[in-house]
């Protein structure tokens, strides 16, 4: 027995919101994540270690989300467009106005090629009962981003624990 | 970025990584937010941050510490390191006029079925005397000068820590 919407429990498990990234991994914003934490690795910034080591130009693993967070803006679009738009559907759903992502977990398949693009899937994996917690009463969620490339092959999957909640008064 | 590349046969488990210190600006969080693309106003916007998130400014985001986790770590393998799996748990956030200090350990090594090197790194990042984040990632280095862990894929690239 659960105490959430079924619309909410019909959600847990389905892939949703599937959708190419707006624009190609380029290598302006390698340089500004890299400048960002002051990340020298060659693979980013010396095109002969980038060859001879993976190939040719590739992105920092880390960056995975950058490639597929939607423009702040673009032509024809109302409102704000969100990259981790199940993390908002459930805030919005649940009433619970705040939220926060408390754990991140990340795992690397295939390397993130520049000139590629990448598409996404985001799976809701389970919505946790009313708890308490120093932020205020919500619910903890678990999510997946699948991403992939252009060839269908696996890049990333990134699971994201966030934490919806209330304020106290 | 250490100069010589880390082979796995090099690694004891126990071994520590060089502790990283970094000065948290307004800048660096700001940065980090654009290079990911993040234009959530928490990490932008004092006032957002503490009226509508309770913070006392504004804060680094879950991208900008992965990041930072990953210079951390490929900054001690060298270039053909290769992560494979990043854990993270944020217990709190980090705020412009804070030091981070990175610390690490080598928590556990093992070779898999294909012949990838997998080093467990277990990571933590500290605001004064609190751990702020702690990390577990795996990442895979050459097990020999023959071997390159980019070139892995398939069969022989299984990044996810079988339970």
């Amino acid at each position: 027995m659960t105490d959430l919407p079924a619309e909410v429990v019909s959600w847990i498990g389905q892939r949703r919101y599937e959708a190419w990234g707006e624009f190609d991994v380029e290598r302006g914003y390698i340089f500004t994540s890299c400048a960002s934490v002051q990340n020298g690795n060659p693979l980013y910034w010396d095109e002969q270690a980038a060859r001879e080591i993976a190939g040719g130009w590739i992105a920092p693993p880390s960056m995975v989300s950058a490639w597929f967070r939607p423009h702040y803006w673009s032509p024809g679009r109302s409102g704000e467009a969100l990259a981790l738009q199940l993390h908002f559907d459930l805030k919005q759903r649940l009433s619970l106005p705040e939220a926060v992502i408390t754990e991140n977990s990340i795992t690397f398949f295939e390397p993130v090629r520049v000139g590629d693009r990448l598409k996404t899937a985001q799976i809701l994996r389970s919505v946790s009962p009313v708890k308490q917690t120093k932020l205020g009463a919500g619910r903890f969620w678990v999510l997946d981003v699948e991403a992939s490339n252009r060839a269908g092959a696996l890049c990333a999957i990134e699971s994201y624990t966030g934490y919806g909640y209330r304020r106290e008064a | 970025m250490q100069s010589e590349e880390l082979h796995y046969g090099q690694v004891e488990i126990g071994a520590a990584l060089p502790p990283l210190r970094v000065e948290v600006t307004t800048t660096t969080v700001v940065l980090g937010a654009l290079a990911s693309r993040d234009w959530r106003p928490m990490h932008h916007d004092r006032d957002f941050a503490q009226q509508r998130n309770g913070a006392r400014d504004i804060f680094i985001n879950t991208p900008h510490n992965a990041a930072y986790f990953e210079r951390y770590i490929t900054d001690w393998t060298g270039p053909r390191g290769r992560l494979g799996q990043m854990n993270f748990r944020m217990r709190e956030s980090v705020f412009p006029g804070d030091t981070m200090v990175f610390r690490g350990e080598v928590a556990e090594k093992h070779m898999d079925a294909a012949g990838c090197g997998w080093l467990e790194l277990d990571i933590q990042l500290s605001v004064g005397e609190k751990v702020t984040t702690s990390c577990r990632a795996r990442v895979a280095v050459p097990t020999g000068p023959g071997d390159n862990p980019w070139r892995r894929s398939g069969e022989a690239w299984q990044p996810a820590k079988s339970a």
